[in-house]
């Protein structure tokens, strides 16, 4: 009987390897030091966002008025991770 | 982790592998058109037990059979049905395994139900091929990617596809232990194949494209585009005299099925 490995399968949209992040839109207000952001949600939310290492490691730059895509945690939604930049 | 078996494991699966092997042979006889696949089921399962050994199928994850039988389109796991009858034409896997003594044994075939297309023929004779090309593989100091490379390279030279989500294994007092051994691969990669590892080398071949998907029933596994897919699989062991298939008889000789 054959065998079948079982695969770890990224769906699209799971930004980042993390579990149960909740995805948003946003919109950058301001830079601030560290790579973090303050950023408005659609729900006019502002929450603190740092770049994901992905994008850090590929020198996305981000600016203030760009549009993102912001991962929340459930834990804490005053804190979320910069998953995308929209051009 | 690999687990390598010393001659006195080898001989107790091998005794396993014969009562595969004589299983397979016993059904492959009984193959002709209106043939349930539930009557093969009942076959090796009464035949195993029988000889005091215990089907391997049966159970593993909830499978129902004892066998698997898998037709034309199905690649591996289709569950034996009465209702499912081949029809004159058709190629049948048969996948069947076995534990007795805590060891286990694992081998497949495919065979013609009456006259079948040329095109079928090739398939099953491509399939069985690449089988003993890997198997000529299987010899110390060679890596498992040798193994894999060899089904593929002899499956792709002929036109056909090796699927990808279902692989080989190693076998022992467990069915599948490790490693993984894919049908695809580059020579030269991979672990060294040591004395007295053991390994399910399972070629499951595409007719068209190598994706497959699986059947609401779970363990159905049919080809992506409807293409035609054939399956053979011997148990075989690694030796200083080179590989021993442990699912047939010591002194045959000519084609491995």
């Amino acid at each position: 009987m054959a065998n079948r490995p079982q695969r770890e399968k990224k769906k699209p949209g799971e930004g980042s390897g993390k579990e149960d992040a909740i995805e948003v839109m946003a919109t950058v207000i301001e830079p601030l030091p560290n790579a973090m952001f303050r950023v408005e949600l659609e729900n006019k939310h502002q929450v603190l966002a740092h770049i994901s290492g992905k994008m850090r490691k590929n020198f996305i730059r981000i600016l203030a008025g760009d549009r993102v895509a912001v991962e929340l945690s459930p834990y804490d939604l005053t804190r979320g991770r910069i998953v995308y930049r929209y051009k | 982790m690999v687990i390598c078996k010393s001659p006195a494991e080898l001989e107790k699966m091998y005794q396993a592998g014969l009562i595969v092997w004589g299983g397979l042979e016993k059904m492959r006889a009984m193959v002709k058109p209106g043939l349930a696949t539930k009557e093969l089921d009942e076959f090796a399962e009464a035949y195993t037990v029988e000889r005091h050994a215990r089907p391997a199928f049966k159970g593993y994850r909830g499978f129902p059979g004892s066998v698997c039988t898998s037709i034309n389109q199905e690649v591996v796991h289709g569950i034996p049905s009465a209702s499912r009858r081949v029809r004159e034409g058709d190629i049948l896997s048969m996948d069947f395994g076995v534990e007795l003594n805590g060891y286990y044994a694992d081998a497949a075939l495919t065979v013609p139900v009456g006259k079948v297309a040329p095109q079928r023929e090739k398939l099953m004779r491509v399939t069985r091929e690449s089988l003993e090309h890997a198997i000529d593989k299987v010899r110390l100091g060679n890596r498992l990617g040798d193994v894999s490379a060899a089904v593929q390279q002899w499956v792709e030279e002929n036109g056909f596809s090796v699927v990808r989500e279902f692989v080989g294994h190693g076998i022992g007092t467990r069915m599948h232990e490790d490693p993984q051994v894919p049908n695809y691969g580059a020579a030269g990669h991979g672990p060294r194949l040591q004395e007295g590892m053991v390994i399910a080398i399972e070629p499951m071949v595409n007719s068209r494209g190598p994706d497959v998907r699986v059947l609401e029933d779970n363990w159905t596994a049919v080809t992506a585009d409807g293409g035609d897919s054939a399956h053979f699989e011997h148990t075989v062991a690694v030796t200083s005299n080179g590989p021993w298939i442990l699912t047939r008889p010591r002194e045959a000789t000519g084609p491995c099925w």
